[in-house]
């Protein structure tokens, strides 16, 4: 029996070591905030973006399947400290931002944060991000795989005035599910800023400055999951503190990397290095909303020739969602079919423990993309059936500004 | 009967010629939670050390491979419904298939239930 997903355990088993061994050659696993808190709760441990991360926990209530519906029902707490948490700041760096991402800057108010890309030249995407408008200066949350080039690609582009932080001494947590927001609440944050709302009143992509006792906290209301919920970022001395003050809620467990990509999957919500690369663009990657609509006629951001045609005339290739008959998975890579011609390639692929059917994410050409069309995915020399469905798989249920408390 | 095991973790409960193949509970926890199991047509002829099978978990698709060669003789149908049985029994309900062997010398090269508890001890 072997694995033949990339992404599996830490076994000693020689040849998957090699694999490892092969696949990050040169820079040895570092070791996150909560490494050892993960461990005392049963976190198996793997490599992922460079870091020792829990996939999934041992023992009662572990496992993918459970602690994905525990997330759907409760309220469960993920160690995103591997993600890159950066500050710009300085006269100017709205401008030299925009320069960078293809957002409005000018819309989005102290205290409100959104998603956005960066791009390369031609367009395509280098990482995927959210930004926060912290007041005094912008706060990111990139990816941790890509964190690295991000913020070399950003030195080399922003103007000597500004300022990038790498806040590289804070770790990241994420609170997701229908009852985070009543667990949050009452370990008592309190906002920093007069007339900033409390964490039950924040609505989805709000976010602000609280503080926990005396530890500074940044909080929003967002996240990778669907759910409502929060991202929190936390001093890393503090990080055992504050895990340990969630998990002691009823709602809240301990939720590994496994459970966390098929949240997203379910979500419809692509990841980086696998829906989404330099080679995707993002009208392509069903992304187009991350152009702002001052940029669709101002351009002015890389690759903006490239990707405004793309708007106008739409992209060759574009993600989709796809559903498929019966029980076997179909995994990143696998081809897809129209009949007997090849049409796209999945780019995410898994079970769905909400729908309990196996679920994915593929890029297809323009004329296969309509709801409803049936297409063909090619796993181990076999055929499986499958429809594209729109996204999300699983409705998102956000806590939106007007929406009932 | 006898019961060996392989380093891939496979066992194979052997009594005469005939033969049952499963994978142990030291896999079935590597793999996690099982959605989907794959197996040989009856009749078919297997490798020793080719895939015979498929085993999908939520976060992989993970080869069965033949202990031994031989012929298949049924799969286990209750699977279908029911791959999670591979978790809950993985050395009973969870079983795979039953094989015919076509050289019962190739069962040397396995471990017995202790060698492979050693075996597992060190991984």
């Amino acid at each position: 029996m072997s694995d033949t997903y990339n992404n599996s355990d830490n076994n000693s088993d020689a040849e998957h070591a090699i694999d490892v061994a092969d696949d990050f050659v040169e820079i040895a696993t570092d070791v996150l905030p909560l490494d050892a808190w993960h461990r005392a709760r049963g976190g198996r441990m793997v490599e992922f973006a460079g870091y020792w991360m829990p996939v999934q926990y041992n023992g009662e209530g572990g496992g993918i399947i459970a602690e994905h519906g525990w997330t759907r029902s409760h309220a469960g707490l993920f160690d995103v400290s591997h993600m890159g948490q950066l500050e710009v700041s300085g006269d100017g760096s709205a401008a030299a931002l925009e320069a960078l991402l293809p957002i409005d800057l000018s819309t989005l108010k102290p205290g409100r944060q959104r998603y956005s890309l960066l791009l390369d030249e031609d367009g395509g995407v280098l990482d995927d991000l959210m930004l926060t408008n912290a007041a005094h200066h912008w706060y990111l949350v990139v990816n941790g795989a890509t964190k690295w080039d991000d913020i070399a690609h950003m030195r080399e582009h922003l103007p000597d005035a500004i300022t990038l932080t790498h806040l590289d001494d804070d770790a990241l947590l994420a609170l997701q599910g229908p009852e985070a927001a009543q667990a949050l609440a009452r370990i008592g944050l309190v906002p920093m800023n007069d007339g900033w709302p409390a964490i039950e009143a924040m609505t989805f992509m709000q976010a602000g400055p609280f503080l926990w006792g005396d530890v500074p906290l940044r909080v929003s209301r967002s996240g990778y999951t669907g759910e409502d919920g929060y991202e929190i970022s936390v001093p890393a001395d503090h990080a055992v503190a504050l895990a340990d003050a969630l998990c002691a809620q009823p709602e809240v467990k301990p939720i590994g990397l496994g459970a966390r990509d098929s949240l997203r999957l379910e979500a419809g919500l692509p990841l980086y290095g696998h829906d989404l690369s330099p080679e995707t663009d993002p009208v392509g990657a069903d992304l187009a909303f991350a152009i702002n609509k001052r940029r669709r006629t101002s351009g002015g951001f890389p690759g903006a020739d490239r990707v405004l045609k793309l708007l106008a005339a739409g992209a060759p290739r574009q993600r989709v969602g796809l559903l498929l008959e019966g029980r076997q998975a179909a995994r990143e890579g696998a081809l897809v079919f129209a009949g007997q011609t090849e049409i796209g390639t999945l780019t995410s692929g898994g079970f769905s423990p909400t729908l309990e059917r196996p679920i994915a994410m593929a890029f297809v050409d323009a004329a296969h993309t309509a709801p409803g069309t049936s297409l063909d995915i090619e796993v181990r020399g076999k055929r499986l059936p499958a429809t594209v469905t729109p996204l999300p798989f699983v409705p998102h249920r956000y806590h939106r500004k007007g929406a009932a408390a | 009967m006898t019961r060996y095991f392989t380093k891939d973790h496979e066992w194979i409960a052997v009594e005469g010629d005939t033969a049952t193949v499963g994978i142990t509970d030291y896999a079935q926890g590597q793999l996690g939670d099982i959605t989907f199991v794959e197996l040989p047509a009856d009749g078919a002829a297997l490798t020793k050390g080719a895939s015979a099978s498929v085993v999908d978990s939520v976060k992989a698709a993970s080869d069965v491979y033949a202990p031994v060669s031989g012929t298949v003789g049924a799969a286990n149908a209750a699977l279908a419904d029911a791959p999670e049985l591979v978790n809950t029994d993985p050395e009973g309900e969870g079983w795979l298939w039953t094989m015919t062997l076509a050289d019962a010398g190739e069962l040397a090269g396995l471990m017995d239930e202790a060698s492979y508890q050693d075996y597992i001890a060190g991984l």
